[in-house]
């Protein structure tokens, strides 16, 4: 707690002295004509015009860059791409006999790369709303492209086209929502502008079990109990690998054997002499009840 | 003078050395409740009570002394020393096999005058914690000296065999090259809290329950409970430990238990769940079969839920862990129990478990729900 106070101490004296130098700079200068450019491009070379003779000493401050440099008054200044490479608001302090300063701003260049966020990454099928993108245009330096660009997203299953859909950025993002397919299997989702696409890949996969029934049938071991191929509603397959619980109670006692779905069906062997009722479930679905008889 | 004090402290040791000698290993005209053990390597007394016979082969297993204590049976020929000596360390690297015998009680049930029979509390050291396991001995009168009768233990014994598996695993892949914002997102999987139930017990509150995972894949599951006071304040914060089955696989339900010791309820308005799923790479094997389930009292006259556990699969399970929740005839969870099956689980074998429900919950109970956690050497 105190280091951090200390932090915050430091910050607000360093913020202070910043403050002050302007200040001095500014009060102790005599005025010069600074002409900035008006419509400046991140990575683009950009000149200032500073009136009046002699020398004076320039002071850049931009997003993240800061520098002095001697310059004759008079003459166009060219600054250099590399030195605009950040978007933002750049100051401008010239001081000779007095100071003057001034403010242009830097814009993000063209797009050079798109940057893409879909949620989520897995979803069950027939969803509504479940699938959401987001857009992110940045030029060669990483800046975030404000100026509206018109985005292209495209979804598709298989051979499909589930949704194809241009968006203009708003304030650099541009975004999606939509509802997930009836079919499981890989949603292709691509964003795409101008020559630029992202490619995310959304895992759409079985609802929940629907109409789970269950077999029973006895053998030498006890009762072998298995499902039927198990689907969800809109007739994907379960994934393998869901756990179904199949419970039989009989006078012994009751018996559960959580079994994975393999191959589609899940199966268990059950230990019961005597009849049995067996019943199924996968996670909080409920299947049929089966009665098994004793054994002869 | 100055040599009275040393004459003093030598005088003591030589008498407490003289008491140890003498008590060592017997257990003084008592044999109920008692602590047993003896002080003295090398010296055992000579086992004319049934109680000393017992508690003579008991602390040579204690003291892993294997020829003494197989010399201590009466009837050898039902187990070689290999077999007698697994039954008390245990096989396949089940619990029993990190286990060691710290302490034991003896009380008689039956005596006669050439035959015994003692029922023994054994108190066992073990990796999860201590453990209690109770038994009863038969003992002989061979001559003068009273010997232990072995009861001859099945041990299980798989006939070589091949099982043919469908293996069904999940596998976790993280995306190597660029990084790329976005690119390498695989959400957490979707689990849910289905049932909690806050409760005051002996020892403390207790928050209990039961999860869901409702995703397609397998989690890594731990539940977080903290309690809040009426300012809003947090009274203690505590996980389920290992009161949960912690990988669940696709739509597999869990209990989860969370004790507060020390903690009274009346004074907790509320309570915060966290329910944190990691993905993990897991396997659909073993599966294992909880058969024959059914509350019944033990040895003791305590209620436990008994049963066997059934390997259905082809590979060992070290150490089995079976978890229950027990529902009222509301199908609410009002307890979640567990323990720890001390033998290993080969396969296609079963073994049996027991699980003890508290006193004050046995009415109440109307049905529960078994599952088996486990731990298998090179897959865990």
């Amino acid at each position: 707690m105190r280091r951090l106070c200390l932090n915050c101490a430091y910050g607000f004296l360093a913020l202070g002295v910043a403050a002050c130098l302007m200040a001095a700079l500014a009060a102790s200068c005599s005025a010069q004509n600074i002409t900035v450019p008006t419509s400046a491009v991140a990575g683009e070379p950009a000149s200032i015009a500073i009136t009046g003779s002699g020398k004076a000493t320039l002071y850049i401050l931009g997003p993240g860059i800061s520098t002095k440099q001697e310059v004759n008054l008079g003459e166009d200044l060219k600054l250099r791409g590399d030195a605009l490479k950040n978007a933002g608001d750049y100051h401008i302090v010239a001081c000779s006999d007095s100071c003057h300063s001034a403010t242009f701003y830097v814009s993000a260049g063209k797009p050079a790369s798109l940057t893409f966020l879909v949620h989520p990454s897995r979803v069950p099928v027939s969803q509504q709303d479940a699938v959401s993108g987001v857009a992110f245009p940045f030029d060669q330096f990483h800046n975030l492209v404000f100026t509206p660009q018109t985005i292209n997203f495209q979804l598709s299953a298989g051979n499909a086209s589930l949704l194809n859909r241009s968006v203009n950025t708003q304030a650099g993002v541009a975004w999606f929502r939509t509802s997930s397919g009836k079919s499981a299997g890989a949603l292709q989702v691509v964003a795409s502008l101008n020559d630029f696409n992202a490619r995310r890949v959304v895992q759409q996969v079985a609802s929940d079990p629907c109409n789970l029934r269950i077999t029973g049938q006895r053998n030498a071991q006890g009762i072998l109990v298995q499902t039927e191929p198990v689907h969800d509603c809109s007739g994907n397959p379960v994934p393998d690998g869901t756990i179904v619980s199949f419970t039989a109670t009989a006078a012994s006692g009751k018996s559960t054997v959580d079994a994975p779905i393999k191959k589609g069906v899940a199966r268990a062997e059950m230990e019961a002499t005597g009849s049995a009722v067996i019943s199924g479930a996968s996670g909080v679905v409920m299947g049929n009840e089966v009665r098994v008889g004793g054994r002869p | 003078m100055k040599f009275i004090l040393p004459i003093i402290l030598a005088i003591a040791t030589v008498v407490l050395i003289g008491v140890a000698f003498v008590a060592s290993g017997t257990v003084v005209g008592k044999t109920v409740g008692i602590e047993a053990g003896s002080a003295m390597y090398g010296l055992t007394p000579k086992a004319s009570t049934p109680d000393q016979a017992l508690t003579n082969l008991l602390v040579d297993v204690k003291r892993r002394n294997w020829d003494q204590a197989y010399g201590e049976i009466s009837n050898p020929q039902v187990a070689t020393k290999q077999q007698f000596i697994q039954a008390w360390t245990g096989s396949y690297g089940s619990l029993r096999t990190f286990s060691a015998l710290e302490g034991f009680e003896l009380r008689p049930m039956h005596i006669t005058n050439d035959a015994a029979q003692m029922r023994v509390r054994l108190h066992w050291t073990t990796p999860i914690g201590p453990l209690e396991d109770v038994r009863d001995f038969h003992l002989a009168k061979v001559g003068d000296i009273w010997k232990t009768v072995w009861s001859k233990t099945d041990v299980p014994n798989v006939p070589s065999q091949v099982i043919p598996v469908t293996y069904l695993r999940w596998d976790l892949v993280s995306a190597a090259g660029d990084d790329e914002w976005g690119a390498k997102n695989i959400d957490a999987p979707h689990v849910r809290i289905i049932s909690m139930n806050p409760l005051d017990f002996a020892e403390g509150a207790v928050v209990l329950g039961e999860v869901v995972n409702e995703d397609t894949i397998p989690a890594f599951v731990n539940v977080t409970a903290t309690l809040v006071d009426g300012s809003g304040k947090e009274i203690d914060e505590e996980t389920s430990f290992d009161k949960i089955d912690h990988i669940l696989l696709p739509k597999q339900v869990t209990p989860y238990r969370i004790d507060f010791p020390k903690v009274n309820l009346k004074n907790v308005k509320n309570v915060r769940m966290n329910v944190k799923a990691t993905l993990v790479p897991a396997s659909a094997d073993p599966v294992i079969g909880v058969m024959n389930q059914k509350v019944d009292p033990d040895y003791q006259g305590k209620s436990v839920l008994r049963g066997d556990l059934l390997n259905e699969s082809g590979q060992t399970v070290n150490i089995p862990h079976v978890i229950a929740s027990l529902y009222d005839n509301n199908g609410k969870v009002i307890w979640v129990a567990d323990g720890y099956v001390e033998h290993s689980l080969l396969p296609q074998t079963a073994a049996p478990f027991e699980i003890e429900i508290p006193k004050n919950m046995v009415p109440k109970v109307s049905n529960f729900h078994v599952v088996v956690n486990q731990y298998s050497m090179g897959r865990n």
